[in-house]
């Protein structure tokens, strides 16, 4: 019996194994961000503890830092957490994509970006979209602040062996349909648990024919279901985007690098405690109209009835969702009326999805009810994009044009959705209040986004795109 | 953190499944730089009508359910963002213990970690219990020790955990503590590390 990527990385990640035990895993890269550091520090500092190898960690500040203006956070609260973190990172000797950084962006955008994310590591991070990592084949995933501060410490980390999921996708997909309609299509499907105790590893040939910045979006949402961690086998799309990258091994030690790295990709006869199988026909672009990711229907579907709840615990949901929501049992996905839109978030905020929005954008204008906002994942992203013209294909359609940052994926900072309206968003999660109290998220790709800002409500952005602008 | 051997006191019923940590605790509280003080936002958005006016139809808010110590809840509780404010907000509100038919991963862990005990029951047990607890208010006795929840009037069952988990708990133990013994082991992994890359 041969053996799964996920098989290989816990082998060569064993510092130590007990009976009755996890196992301790050694931990390749730590990244940090401002929320869910602080007290790992301060805990450190308190049991006078060192940083074990801060050449391992890697910090930068996302959550709370403003897309408008970066230098005023009236905020005073979350302008200490970022202050915190300069002080900390240069106490514990940790590299800082600060505020002033070209480098700084979306944790999860930066890793990928500067070539810190290699295939073959063990990578974690205080935020559940670790996972996200993943596509580069690493076991990447989120952890709560008691184990930020167990890294800091320890470099390792205490894990039972997870169980595998094989989640294999064949097929072309259709025109107007992304990785991102292809995760929330997973989750329609399975529900927001299927993945519990588990890693998910995504393979087939569409998994193979997507590039890295797709893989990532699928990656990133296995947490949606309930996986704290998805990957990708690495190949020779990962090996190419990695080449050149500022942190990436160079030269010589590139080669044989990559050398390493294709021993990494599973076995053709490995074995997976679950399995699952889908045809990328199948798929749709897809909208969310509930509470969580799940509760997501095709473009040209329905929200479900009340009647088609299998369960009481389900009606209870539905029920509650809708009344969320303002929606109605059985109402059309495509008479949503939507009055934001929000590009952007660890998800969808990279230069891909900028170009296929500003695709749609291109030449149209925002409907006069939506307010638009596109925010980069990071700085990279923002330059690279600015380089392409596309932030001006935004800003003459009426979107508005942002620094990097979360920003309204999670609304920490001051890009907020009112209470009761609602926005088609390229981010990860609709749980309520996301966006703001009250708020009303639709989660979609950047495709639907940009179609919906220019109608003020959901369409089928298959019918706005002809043959020669899809990709 | 404290050693835990039973937990004993009065349980509210919080019949929803999925809860999400966005709505334990809701994101515009994440920004101190504290363990404490999160109990006053715990559930902020369904426990509040508006700032600082309670929301009479929230379960929490029940006056039966004033000074519950355990909270039972529906399946894949804690799913969602990974952020510890969660365990540390119903902590700090009072709650020791949580039972639900499932918890999301991080969300598990995280409690572990804090000595908020998560108890996982069959469905069909918490279902009974969720309906006790909403008819009039419960007393449940865990015990750590022998894995066992009771409710003094003929409810008992075990529950399953992971015996490493049940030493750290009961012993009151910090791991970090305990990973540190490993020094040597880890130092080994790094070296061998070194030579390989």
């Amino acid at each position: 019996m041969g053996k799964s990527i996920i098989d290989k990385i816990w082998e060569n990640h064993l510092v130590h194994q007990e009976e009755g035990k996890p196992d301790l895993l050694y931990v390749d890269l730590h990244l940090v961000h401002e929320v869910t550091s602080p007290q790992a520090f301060s805990g450190l500092r308190m049991k006078n503890r060192k940083l074990r190898r801060p050449d391992k960690t890697f910090a930068t500040v996302d959550h709370n830092i403003p897309t408008d203006n970066r230098y005023v956070i009236e905020d005073e609260i979350a302008l200490n957490q970022m202050t915190t973190l300069e002080k900390n990172c240069l106490e514990f000797g940790v590299q800082l994509a600060g505020i002033d950084s070209p480098d700084q962006g979306i944790v999860h955008v930066i890793g990928p970006e500067l070539g810190l994310t290699q295939p073959g590591m063990t990578i974690v991070c205080g935020d559940s979209h670790t996972s996200t990592h993943g596509a580069f084949g690493s076991i990447a995933f989120g952890i709560g602040t008691s184990e930020v501060e167990h890294v800091m410490a320890t470099q390792s980390i205490w894990r039972a062996k997870p169980k595998t999921l094989k989640l294999e996708i064949n097929g072309e997909l259709n025109k107007g349909v992304s990785a991102k309609d292809v995760i929330l299509y997973v989750l329609a499907k399975y529900g927001i648990d299927f993945g519990t105790g588990h890693v998910i590893e995504y393979c087939g040939d569409t998994i193979r024919n997507m590039s890295m910045e797709e893989r990532m979006t699928i990656c990133n949402m296995s947490i949606e279901g309930g996986a704290r961690a998805g990957l990708v086998s690495p190949d020779e799309t990962t090996f190419s985007y990695i080449k050149g990258r500022k942190f990436a091994p160079k030269g010589e030690e590139f080669e044989a690098a990559v050398e390493k790295w294709k021993q990494l990709a599973s076995d053709e006869d490995a074995a997976y405690d679950t399995v699952i199988e889908i045809d990328a026909a199948d798929v749709a672009p897809m909208v969310s109209w509930g509470t969580n990711p799940s509760m997501t229907a095709k473009i040209n579907d329905s929200i479900p009835t009340l009647n088609d709840c299998q369960t009481e615990v389900e009606r209870k949901s539905l029920d509650r969702a809708l009344s969320y929501m303002g929606l109605t049992e059985g109402q059309k996905i495509e008479d949503i009326q939507i009055q934001h839109v929000f590009i952007g978030s660890c998800t969808n905020s990279r230069i891909e999805d900028l170009r296929q929005a500003a695709e749609v954008a291109k030449g149209r204008k925002v409907h006069s009810n939506v307010r638009a906002l596109v925010v980069p994942g990071s700085q990279a992203v923002k330059t690279q994009a600015e380089s392409e013209g596309l932030d001006v294909i935004f800003k003459e359609a009426g979107f508005e044009w942002r620094d990097s940052g979360c920003s309204m994926c999670l609304s920490m900072n001051n890009d907020i959705v009112p209470p009761g309206e609602h926005c088609a968003s390229t981010s990860n999660r609709n749980f309520e209040g996301r966006q703001g109290s009250g708020a009303r998220t639709h989660l979609v790709s950047p495709l639907m986004a940009a179609a919906a800002a220019i109608n003020g409500r959901f369409v089928d952005v298959r019918e706005m795109m002809n043959a020669e602008t899809v990709q | 953190m404290s050693e835990i051997k039973s937990i004993k006191g009065k349980a509210a019923a919080l019949d929803r499944a999925n809860v999400d940590t966005d709505q334990i605790i809701p994101k515009q509280f994440l920004k101190r730089i504290e363990k404490t003080g999160f109990g006053q936002f715990l559930f902020y958005d369904w426990r509040f009508k508006e700032e600082g006016v309670l929301n009479p139809d929230f379960e929490l808010n029940f006056p039966e359910n004033q000074g519950a110590s355990i909270l039972i809840v529906n399946e894949n509780f804690g799913c969602g963002s990974s952020r510890e404010h969660a365990p540390w907000s119903l902590l700090d509100y009072g709650f020791k213990a949580i039972i639900a038919p499932s918890f999301a991963d991080i969300f598990h862990q995280n409690s572990l970690k804090n000595g908020l005990l998560p108890v996982i029951l069959k469905p069909e047990e918490v279902s009974y219990l969720l309906t006790e607890a909403k008819n009039e208010p419960i007393e449940l006795t865990i015990d750590l020790e022998n894995e066992t929840v009771e409710d003094g009037k003929g409810f008992s069952t075990k529950f399953p955990i992971n015996k490493y988990w049940k030493t750290m708990l009961m012993n009151g133990w910090d791991e970090i503590e305990i990973t540190m013994q490993l020094e040597d082991k880890i130092a080994t992994f790094e070296k061998k590390e070194a030579i390989h890359s």
